[in-house]
Formats: structure tokens, C-alpha cells, sequence
């Protein structure tokens, strides 16, 4: 079974421990000054696997409010990162994890156009940079811990558990809920569905959610061209060597008639 | 040494001159990138791909499919009037796939596990095919090419040797084409919900390979024409005229369908919304289709015989559309998702510049010592023989 995290966004006040607690666990560096992981300017770049950005809103009774929205990578139940990668050095774990393996990979960067979300980021000051995106604590999932950011957070924003659960779970809270949540689980069906789900009292488009996603699975489009190959592959080939054998066969016919030269090769 | 029983010959001349210069450069650029990676582009995460990928890749590929066409129409279809063009296309098919591969290697990150995909098949994805396909072929190329080179150093036997392996190189090679020429379109059905609409379509790698397959021919044609002026080459008008028709056929079908899969996928509006990514698109299907398809059909409808001028204006024209096309889709159509402008450094554009000046070098070099372009053109009484109403311009340039 796939494990995901749910993330409730109307507990999140902002502390920021998530994202210490995932510098510590993956031994990143900090900079605070150029590559900020909490405010208005937090992104995720090649030292910041998780950020938590703030957003303004306006709440329920028409005030301004702030939001502040965890990022990291949403681990696709189907990768669209995983599939576009040429020698498997992104690959999605049957917990659910989408796993980056260094020593495969050859930096054609395909996955990082390839991702719905433009998770996947690159060292670019490094002489062999690699890709770098958050792993899920994979390592700690496997010894049946949680990741380490759900792990440190103060008002349990985040729950770990079984993706089907969760998203029962989520569905359950929403409707017990109605005037606080906004009907929608981003992540149940985006790009076939996320491990990491969302549930939130603001619409995500306005927290910076990239909501135009498709609802199908990325990969599923691609398979549909690439399965068609071999038979297009051994079909093409024997076509063009039917003409060649009907050409060259004519033109030997037509050749006993009249001498002609031969072909342009030496 | 020699070659052919003659000596090794490079003139050297001012224009060489300055593409020697920019190979220098160039080579420059290559060993500060491979010790300090990628430091000297301008990509970032929002950009990972840019320049190198546009012309070294997306356009090189297309722009040499020039090789597979000509090859097969000449020895698949039969169509011997085109033998004259055979060889220089595979030449230059064989150094725009060296080139391509060069170019790749220098985008890769981790450059030195480039041979990783022949142990680690990820065959789920289309950059794997592509890899694949464009290792092959380059073999193949190399292989369809080898007779004119050991012939040259008069190694007879290898020379032969290869000779004999033409039928199933070229049939080969038009099956790898066709995988992957498709493959770079296919690549981006992957970006559904980035690339914008006007391109993204699943019938994408149905118009990359249209469009190579056209584009080829149409390249071919603004090599000899250039060749020609060089070197004053014969224009051989049966076989021009026979790869203009047949970019006109297969572009028609290419407008066709993407006119009509615009229509279908109801992005007619967006294409006349005249803002920056419309107009692009217009200028791209405007040069690359409307144009070149006006002339060829008036001039076929009229049933006027295609002239020089026409059909060099024609070639360059689908040339800058495919070009065109290609870039749209590498930059264009994905500016949106990423946020924020793009332009390739100094650093990126010289390598871009000096990979193609090593190109030219080499290509001259070939064509100058071996027997690439048929020795009979410059014979006078094949020269009489000849019905071409426009020819002698080109002679006299």
C-alpha cells in the first residue's frame, strides 16, 4: 500500500520547523539571505527540498489574512519525472516515494520539464550537478517512520498514513466541516493523483497551487505513443523493404532493356 | 598522403579563416564547461533547457533528416534522377548527427555516464528511444558514409564491404529516423498543462516526423544551392525539382493536419489572439506553411515549371518554419509555465557557433578530398545536355 501525507493548511501558522527538520535529515546547506525556505521569497531550489511560503489572502470575514503553504515535491502516484527519466534514476518506490539515484542519472534534465509542478531542481553551480527534490525520507519510511518534516510539527498539520485513508479521511473533515474547507482535495485526481494531498479554507489558485494541471496521468499519454513503436518499428520496415525489393526488381527489368549506371556509393 | 591518388587539399580563405577562429573559441568553451559545468549558461530552474537543446538537438535532428530522405527515395523508392544529392545529404546527415551528439553531450550534467542508458533502459521514457535511436543511427550514417571514406585512403575491400551493406543500412536507418524523429515531438506530450496549446497535441510526433520528412529534402536543396555557388557545381534541375515536389506533397499533408488539429482542438481563437505566443505561431505556420505552400501549389495548379529561384526560395523558407516550429515549442510555448525570460549567454551561443564552424570545416575538408559530389558535373557536354532554364546563374556566382 502507497503511504502520502495530508496536509490540513488552515492549521500551518508558519513556525518553519518542517523545514529545518528536512535541512538536518538531508545534510542541505542554509541561505537565508539568497535562498530563503519561509516568507514571501521561499522557493525550492537545489538546497531547499521543503519551503513554506507565505501568502496573502483574504479570510471568511473579508480581512487580509496569511496562508502559509508547505511545498515540496508531491510524489505523483505515476511520475511524470520517473517515466521521462532515461536510465531510471528517478523511480517511485511501492510506498510511494519518488526516489532520485545519483548514479544514474546524466543530467539531461528532462525530468525537470517533464514535472507537472517544476519540482525537480538543479545544482547549477556544481561542475556534475545533480537533480535535487525531496525524497520523502524514503530511508525513514522504509524503517516505518514518518518524513521528517510531519515528524517535527508542532500543531499536526500534517498526517502521515495510507494515501486511501487519508483521503477518506480528508473527504470525511471536509464535509464535518463545511463552512471552514473549501470542497476539494488538491492532489486526489491532479496528474492522476499525488501522495501528498492538500486541504485548504482558501481556493488554491490564489496560494500559489498550480491548478491548470491536467486530471490524467502524464506518463499514461507518452505510453500511448511509445507502445505503438515496435509495431510501427517491424510494420515500417518491412513496407520499405517490399518497395525496395519491388523497385530493385523493376529496375533490374527495365535495366536488361537499356545499360545504365550503377548507384552513387563507391 | 593522399586521398584519391591526390594530395591532401584545404585552402584556406578569410571565411575559413574566421571559422577556424570560432573553432578555437570554441574548443575553449567546450574544456572551460566539461571542468566547470554549467555554470557558464544561462539556464536555471526555470530554463533547464535552452539553446543547446533548440539548435544542437531539436534543429539539428530535423534539419539533417536530409540523410534518411534522400537516401530513400534514391535507393528505397528507386528514383535514380536524384542520385547527384545522395551523397552529400548522407555527408552531411553523418556530421549533423556527430554534431548532435556533440552538442547533447555538452548539455549533459553528468557528461561523463553518457553511455548509462545502454545498461539502465528506461524504456517508459521517450529520451531513452531517442538516445537509442540516435546512437544507431549515427552508426548507420557512419556505415552509409564509410565506402566514400575508405575508398578515399584506398582501403578497396572495406570500401566494398560497405557498399554492400547499403540496402539494409538505409531501410535501417529510415526506421530508426522515423522512431525518433517522431520521438522529439513525442517528448513533449509529456508537458500537457505546460506547453501551450497552440503546440501541445498528441498527434505531435505525427508532425515532428511530417515535417522532418519534408524539411529534409528542403535542406538538401539550400546545401547543393550553396555548394553550387562554392563550387561551382551543375544545378541539377531533374532532381531539385523532384525534392521540391516532394516537400510541397508532404507539407501539404503537414498543414493539413495541423491546421485541422488546431481547428479541432478549438485553439482558433487563441491563434488569432494576436499576443506574443499567437504571433509567433503565426509567423511560424505563416513562413513554414502558408508561403511555401502558396508557391508550390500556383506554380502546380498553373502547371508552371518550378524554377531555381523558386525552389531555393521554397527550401529556405520551410527551412526557417521548421526552425521556427521547433523553437516555438522549446521556448514560446513553454515561457508561460516557466515564469520568467530566458536568452542564452555568450557562452552558450559560441559553443552553439563554433560547433556548427567545426561542422563546415569538416564538411569542406570531405567534399574538397574525396568523392562526394558526382565527378561528371563538370563536364561540358553533360553540362549542354542539360535542360535548365535558370542554371547558369548559379555558375556564374
Amino acid at each position: 500500500m502507497s503511504k502520502g501525507v495530508l496536509v490540513d493548511l488552515t492549521k500551518c501558522f508558519g513556525c518553519g520547523a518542517c523545514t529545518v527538520a528536512c535541512k538536518l535529515w538531508n545534510e542541505k546547506k542554509y541561505d537565508d539571505v539568497n535562498k530563503p525556505t519561509m516568507g514571501e521569497n521561499a522557493h525550492l531550489v537545489d538546497i531547499n527540498w521543503t519551503v513554506v511560503s507565505k501568502h496573502n489572502v483574504t479570510d471568511a470575514a473579508g480581512k487580509p489574512a496569511w496562508r502559509f503553504i508547505k511545498e515540496q515535491c508531491l510524489h505523483c502516484v505515476d511520475p511524470a519525472c520517473a517515466s521521462s527519466c532515461l536510465v531510471k534514476a528517478l523511480r517511485r518506490t511501492p510506498e510511494g516515494p519518488v526516489v532520485y539515484h545519483p548514479d544514474l542519472c546524466v543530467g539531461c534534465r528532462y525530468c525537470m520539464v517533464a514535472c507537472p509542478f517544476n519540482i525537480p531542481k538543479y545544482e547549477w553551480e556544481q561542475s556534475f550537478p545533480k537533480v535535487s527534490k525531496c525524497q520523502m525520507c524514503s530511508t525513514r519510511i522504509d524503517n516505518g517512520e514518518m518524513p521528517a518534516c510531519v515528524s517535527v510539527c508542532p500543531n499536526q498539520v500534517m498526517t502521515f498514513g495510507e494515501r486511501d485513508d487519508l483521503l477518506k479521511e480528508a473527504h470525511r473533515h471536509i464535509s464535518a466541516n463545511k463552512q471552514q474547507y473549501i470542497d476539494y482535495v488538491f492532489g486526489e485526481k491532479e496528474v492522476g493523483g499525488t501522495a501528498w494531498m492538500y486541504i485548504s479554507d482558501q481556493p488554491f489558485d490564489k496560494i500559489g497551487f498550480k491548478t491548470t494541471v491536467p486530471k490524467e496521468s502524464l506518463p499514461a499519454f507518452t505510453w500511448q505513443i511509445l507502445n505503438k513503436l515496435p509495431m510501427i518499428l517491424v510494420g515500417w520496415t518491412a513496407i520499405l523493404s517490399g518497395i525496395y525489393f519491388f523497385n530493385k526488381r523493376r529496375n533490374a527489368i527495365s535495366e536488361s532493356k537499356q545499360d545504365s549506371k550503377g548507384g552513387p556509393q563507391a | 598522403m593522399t586521398i584519391n591518388g591526390n594530395r591532401i587539399t584545404f585552402k584556406i580563405n578569410p571565411f575559413r579563416l574566421v571559422l577556424i577562429l570560432f573553432s578555437l573559441i570554441f574548443v575553449g568553451i567546450v574544456i572551460y564547461r566539461l571542468v566547470t559545468g554549467l555554470k557558464l549558461t544561462n539556464l536555471n530552474d526555470a530554463w533547464p533547457w535552452g539553446l543547446w537543446i533548440f539548435i544542437d538537438v531539436k534543429l539539428g535532428v530535423a534539419l539533417a533528416a536530409g540523410g534518411f530522405t534522400t537516401a530513400g527515395i534514391y535507393y528505397v523508392l528507386g528514383v535514380k534522377k536524384v542520385k547527384s544529392v545522395v551523397k552529400p545529404a548522407i555527408l552531411t546527415a553523418w556530421l549533423g548527427y556527430c554534431l548532435v551528439g556533440f552538442g547533447l553531450l555538452m548539455d549533459l550534467g553528468r557528461w561523463y555516464g553518457w553511455w548509462h542508458p545502454i545498461f539502465s533502459w528506461g524504456e517508459h521514457s521517450v529520451m531513452f528511444e531517442l538516445y537509442m535511436c540516435v546512437l544507431l543511427y549515427t552508426i548507420v550514417l557512419t556505415c552509409e558514409f564509410a565506402p566514400v571514406l575508405f575508398k578515399g585512403i584506398g582501403m578497396m575491400k572495406l570500401s566494398t564491404f560497405f557498399t554492400g551493406l547499403t540496402a539494409p543500412l538505409v531501410i535501417g536507418g529510415i526506421a530508426l529516423s522515423t522512431m525518433h524523429q517522431s520521438s522529439l515531438g513525442s517528448m513533449y506530450v509529456l508537458t500537457a498543462g505546460k506547453l501551450n496549446e497552440l503546440w501541445w497535441t498528441m498527434i505531435l510526433p505525427v508532425l515532428y516526423y511530417a515535417s522532418a520528412v519534408a524539411v529534409g529534402p528542403a535542406m538538401v536543396t539550400c546545401e547543393t544551392a550553396l555548394a553550387g555557388r562554392f563550387y561551382r557545381h551543375e544545378w541539377d534541375h531533374p532532381a531539385m525539382t523532384y525534392l521540391a515536389k516532394w516537400s510541397g506533397y508532404v507539407m501539404t499533408f503537414y498543414a493539413v493536419l495541423r491546421f485541422s488539429d488546431l481547428a479541432l482542438r478549438g485553439q482558433v481563437n487563441s491563434l488569432f489572439a494576436f499576443d506574443t505566443v499567437s504571433l509567433m505561431c503565426l509567423l511560424e505556420l505563416g513562413i513554414g506553411c502558408v508561403l511555401p505552400l502558396f508557391f508550390f501549389w500556383s506554380y502546380k495548379l498553373r502547371g508552371k515549371e518550378m524554377t531555381q529561384k523558386m525552389i531555393v526560395r521554397n527550401a529556405v523558407l520551410l527551412v526557417l518554419g521548421v526552425a521556427l516550429n521547433r523553437g516555438n515549442v522549446v521556448f514560446t510555448g513553454m515561457a508561460k509555465a516557466a515564469g520568467e525570460y530566458y536568452f542564452p549567454s555568450l557562452g552558450e551561443l559560441f559553443l552553439s557557433i563554433g560547433l556548427i564552424s567545426v561542422g563546415i570545416l569538416v564538411y569542406c575538408f570531405i567534399v574538397e578530398n574525396f568523392d562526394v559530389f558526382p565527378e561528371h558535373v563538370h563536364h561540358p557536354e553533360v553540362e549542354r545536355q542539360q535542360d535548365r532554364p535558370e542554371g547558369a546563374t548559379c555558375l556564374q556566382a
